[in-house]
């Protein structure tokens, strides 16, 4: 039976702003188990990242959790102390984020950003420390595919390449045992070929380590190639669920018909005009399904009632009353 | 032939300082080494590569922003390799751009009133009091609500941006649009409603686009001629459906391979897997011979010392590589 | 359209509000600033012995310490201090208005014509003039050409704004010139606009935060370097009150008759404190964080 490593329960969190608080997430429940890699698909704004920031409770300062639960191996993130947080930071899930250039510190060398990041991990025995620091920064950078780690170390980040510079973050991010790797968009401000690399790499070290991995992008094309299961948000709710194949071969939500109409394809078949209208103002977000103003296949009910999430085949799930029996 | 634009050869060096501040060695960053090529009145023509390809300096040279090292430009004929100061204000109306991110193209300080009226004034289109109709007629256009007029860019999302920068562009009714990964930073279902528009303008208003993307995914369904640039060069350049079709430089099918897909039908589309191994290299030191001999897996002695000149190997289909040395010669 | 137009601003003045206001302090600063003004203004219907302003005098009633019926007390001519100090904020406020409204068009101008030719031998000459002043102490500078001239409220404004331009200059020419190379302005000069439509309109509204900010906080200073010369006899002259001068005059009765210049001087630092305060809510005003 698969181990549940991750499981939140109708999280609803948002923002303060002026004028307001901007509801973003509108009950996400999600579920990781371990050794599974699972991606968030979603555009701009539907609150991928805060539902990554969350788990780890690295939100700013204006966001609010207005309901819900996390639990992490059992244990509920949200009600961590400080101490607990620092080791489920430490020790238990990892993030890399999507601009590997703001995510390293410039004044400092790769070498002394990666050894604080494992002294801090208290991973390593109080002994001995700085010894086995180095050694273990240059295995880190070794399975990341990063030539000569031992004059990495004394370089600093401007003198690196965006791809190295995300590498350099990974082996960070992996570095020490971990059960779970969040990645934001790693790929996203890289090159494709370079993408490549660095999807294979994040691939092959979240195999061997048995690491869960929670991949977050707005590109269905990445997800297909990296992840076993896919939840597809759309403005803070999850709108479908499924095995990976599944999802491309059967979508069931008039969203993901559309964002897969909308992707533009090697057999040169045309791109789909787009979705028509804009995601909803989180400030006063639909009382409904919040994608019943730009639904095709609109039904009365929509607009009145949150489509709950529904099993319509083993393993894959939709929120939408197209396919719910009333 | 209706030949819009002609670019000859065109070289864009950068003199950089690849030493210290006290010990200074300048060298010269070379973004665009030789590139030549013709757009056709009508044709969509995309440019495509990644980081250090050159592709973005070519458009910048083109529309003036850069001043060619060496090389020239030719407009319907007239050579307009001069930068964008020394322009005439007729043929600043003919050749307009669209940059890559809209949240800097647009003045934050401006209205989007303000910003379409700029072009409609300095080219005197249309008689004072119906500035304002015509810039309404122009929101209308690109399917943007009328009472945008007012609003900052700040206060409107990024597609909806992007989408007053076309309207910018196509203020003047210009021949050559050259489009400047324009949806690169947008969301796809966004970049699905602009790249559908850019097509139906082009078709109503008989534009012509130079397109420069990473993404080959898009042109597959946008260019009428795509070619692959690298290291400042072009290495391969044919009909969009004949180079996807049949990708004969290494470097176009270890591009092609790295694509992300989502279809069985478009991996069974894919060539063989090339792997892609190596980084990048910079323009400031590009490796000897053919510049993508470091990461080429086939390459042999000769791509070490020698650069390759194109050659034709079909009908419209060039490339720059010496395992097609034995065929036609031609060039572009 | 009109209304559309209303609607826009009116949001956003109330946007701007509400920056301005996160920050309570900033709002007394308001409050205090607006005092000042009133009080300036409305000086002969607020002084309660408005005609001590000018010519008096009354040695029945010299060196009164505070009382109910002269709460800052007489000086040494019988005349009530608070009712001058009153008038006295006139002359403080011409002085910091008059300097800013002078020195911000050329400095601007200056600072925005050097940062369009940036790497040009324009910029070069125009920042090497800036430059030369810049380095000229204010205060000092100020000094010597108030010294000059014949002391007045006016040739003392032109010595403090001769030494204060150039600073506008260099914060105009720093943002200008990275401005410069943004890309709507390269988009402007795709499209053709000229010269001075890209300076005037393109460049110049992304430089305004700075610059306003900077003035609003100046003020205050300004006034002090005024008190500072009139302090020293360079300014306005008797019998017109001055802040400065009030302090100079009475120092001489110190610590006895301490009234006569610790008030006066309490009132510079009421105006430096209001401008101040109010200068970080300008700041946080202008500021293009989102709300």
């Amino acid at each position: 039976m698969a181990e549940l490593l991750l499981n939140i329960k109708d999280l609803r969190a948002g923002y303060k702003v002026y004028g307001g608080l901007l509801k973003v997430l509108d009950g996400i429940n999600l579920k990781v188990n371990k050794g599974e890699r699972i991606g968030i698909v979603g555009e701009t704004g539907s609150g991928k990242t805060t539902t990554a920031k969350a788990i780890l409770r690295i939100l700013p300062r204006t966001a609010r959790i207005f309901g819900g639960e996390i639990f992490f191996q059992n244990k509920d993130v949200l009600k961590m102390s400080k101490s607990e947080l620092s080791v489920l930071r430490g020790q238990g899930i990892s993030m890399i984020f999507q601009d590997p250039t703001a995510s390293l510190n410039p004044v400092f060398t790769v070498g002394s950003i990666i050894s604080d990041v494992i002294r801090y991990s208290r991973t390593l025995s109080s002994s001995n420390k700085s010894s086995q620091i180095k050694e273990t920064a240059i295995d880190a950078f070794k399975s990341a595919s990063l030539p000569d780690a031992n004059r990495l170390l004394t370089n600093y980040p401007f003198q690196l390449s965006g791809g190295m510079r995300q590498r350099v973050c990974i082996a960070m991010a992996l570095a020490t045992a971990r059960d779970l790797l969040i990645a934001d968009e790693p790929t996203t401000n890289l090159d494709v070929t370079i993408q490549d690399q660095v999807l294979r790499l994040i691939k092959e070290l979240v195999d061997k380590k048995n690491t869960s991995l929670i991949l977050i992008t707005h590109s269905l094309g990445v997800a297909s190639e990296m992840t076993d299961r896919i939840y597809v948000m759309y403005a803070g709710t999850i709108v479908e669920q499924a095995k990976t194949q599944d999802l491309f071969e059967n979508p069931y939500h008039p969203y993901t018909h559309a964002l897969l109409s909308c992707i533009p394809k090697l057999t040169g078949e045309g791109i789909a005009p787009g979705i028509p209208g804009r995601m909803p103002n989180y400030l006063n977000p639909p009382q409904g399904c919040r994608f019943a103003p730009r639904c095709p296949r609109v039904l009365p009910i929509c607009e009145k009632e949150k489509p709950p999430l529904i099993e319509v085949e083993p393993g894959h799930e939709v929120a939408c009353f197209l396919f719910t029996r009333k | 032939m209706n030949e819009l634009l002609k670019v000859d050869n065109l070289k864009k060096y950068f003199p950089v300082n690849v030493g210290s501040i006290s010990q200074k060695k300048i060298v010269d960053l070379k973004a665009v080494d030789g590139v030549s090529f013709e757009l056709e009145q009508g044709e969509i023509l995309a440019l495509v590569g990644e980081s250090g390809s050159g592709k973005s300096t070519t458009a910048y040279t083109i529309i003036g922003l850069y001043k060619a090292t060496e090389g020239k430009i030719y407009f319907k004929g007239m050579d307009i390799s001069m930068e964008v100061n020394q322009r005439p204000l007729s043929l600043k109306k003919e050749i307009q751009i669209v940059f890559q991110d809209p949240g800097t193209s647009l003045n934050p300080q401006r209205t989007v009133r303000q910003i379409l009226e700029l072009p409609l004034r300095v080219h005197k289109i249309g008689p004072k009091r119906n500035i304002n109709e015509k810039i309404e007629e122009l929101l209308k256009t690109v399917e943007l609500p009328v009472d945008y007029m007012f609003k900052y860019p700040r206060m409107i999302g990024g597609g909806e941006r992007q989408m007053v920068a076309i309207a910018r562009a196509l203020a003047t009714n210009p021949s050559l649009v050259i489009l400047d990964e324009p949806t690169s930073a947008l969301d796809v279902s966004i970049q699905a409603k602009i790249i559908n528009m850019l097509l139906k303008l082009q078709k109503d208003y008989k534009l012509s686009y130079l397109f420069i993307t990473h993404d080959l995914s898009l042109m597959r369904n946008v260019a009428t001629r795509t070619a692959i640039m690298y290291l400042g060069k072009i290495n391969e350049i044919a009909p969009t459906q004949e180079l996807f079709a049949n990708p004969l430089h290494p470097y176009t099918q270890m591009l092609l391979s790295s694509i992300p897909v989502v279809t069985e039908k478009e991996r069974s589309l894919k060539p063989k897997k090339i792997t892609s191994i190596g980084e990048i290299p910079s323009p400031v030191n590009p490796p000897p011979g053919c510049g993508f001999h470091p990461r080429c897996p086939f390459k042999f002695e000769l791509c070490l010392e020698n650069d390759p000149q194109p050659v034709e190997v079909a009908p419209g289909h060039f490339v720059r590589c010496f395992l097609y040395k034995n065929q036609t010669k031609g060039g572009f | 359209m009109k209304t559309l137009n209303l609607n826009a601003t009116w949001n956003s003045i109330k946007r701007s509000i509400y920056k301005f206001s996160r920050n309570k302090i900033s709002v007394v600063g308001f409050f205090m600033v607006l005092l000042v003004v009133i009080i300036a203004i409305f000086a002969p219907y607020l002084a309660p012995y408005p005609k001590h302003a000018g010519a008096f005098v009354d040695y029945k009633n010299a060196s009164l310490p505070p009382s109910l019926a002269h709460p800052f007390g007489t000086d040494v001519f019988g005349r009530d201090i608070l009712s001058r100090v009153m008038f006295a904020f006139r002359g403080a406020l011409i002085m910091g208005l008059g300097v800013i409204a002078m020195i911000v068009p050329v400095g601007v101008l200056v600072g925005l014509i050097a940062g369009y030719y940036r790497g040009t031998w324009i910029d070069t000459v125009i920042m090497r003039i800036t430059d030369i002043f810049i380095t000229l102490p204010a205060l000092i500078l100020a000094l010597a050409v108030a010294a000059l001239l014949r002391p007045t409220l006016f040739n003392s404004m032109m010595a403090v704004a001769f030494a204060w331009w150039p600073w506008y200059a260099r914060l105009t020419y720093g943002m200008a010139s990275s401005v410069r190379n943004e890309v709507f302005v390269q988009a402007a000069e795709t499209i053709g606009a000229s010269k001075a439509h890209i300076i005037f309109k393109e460049i110049l509204p992304n430089c305004l935060a700075p610059i306003f900010t900077k003035m609003a906080l100046e003020i205050g200073w300004v006034i002090l370097v005024g008190a500072t010369l009139s302090f020293v006899g360079l300014g306005e002259q008797p019998p017109t009150p001055a802040l400065g001068t009030m302090v100079s005059d009475g120092a001489k009765y110190l610590p006895h008759q301490w009234w006569i210049s610790v008030f006066p001087a309490l009132a510079i630092m009421f105006i430096i404190l209001a401008f101040n305060l109010f200068g970080d809510g300008v700041r946080d005003m202008l500021s293009t964080e989102e709300v």
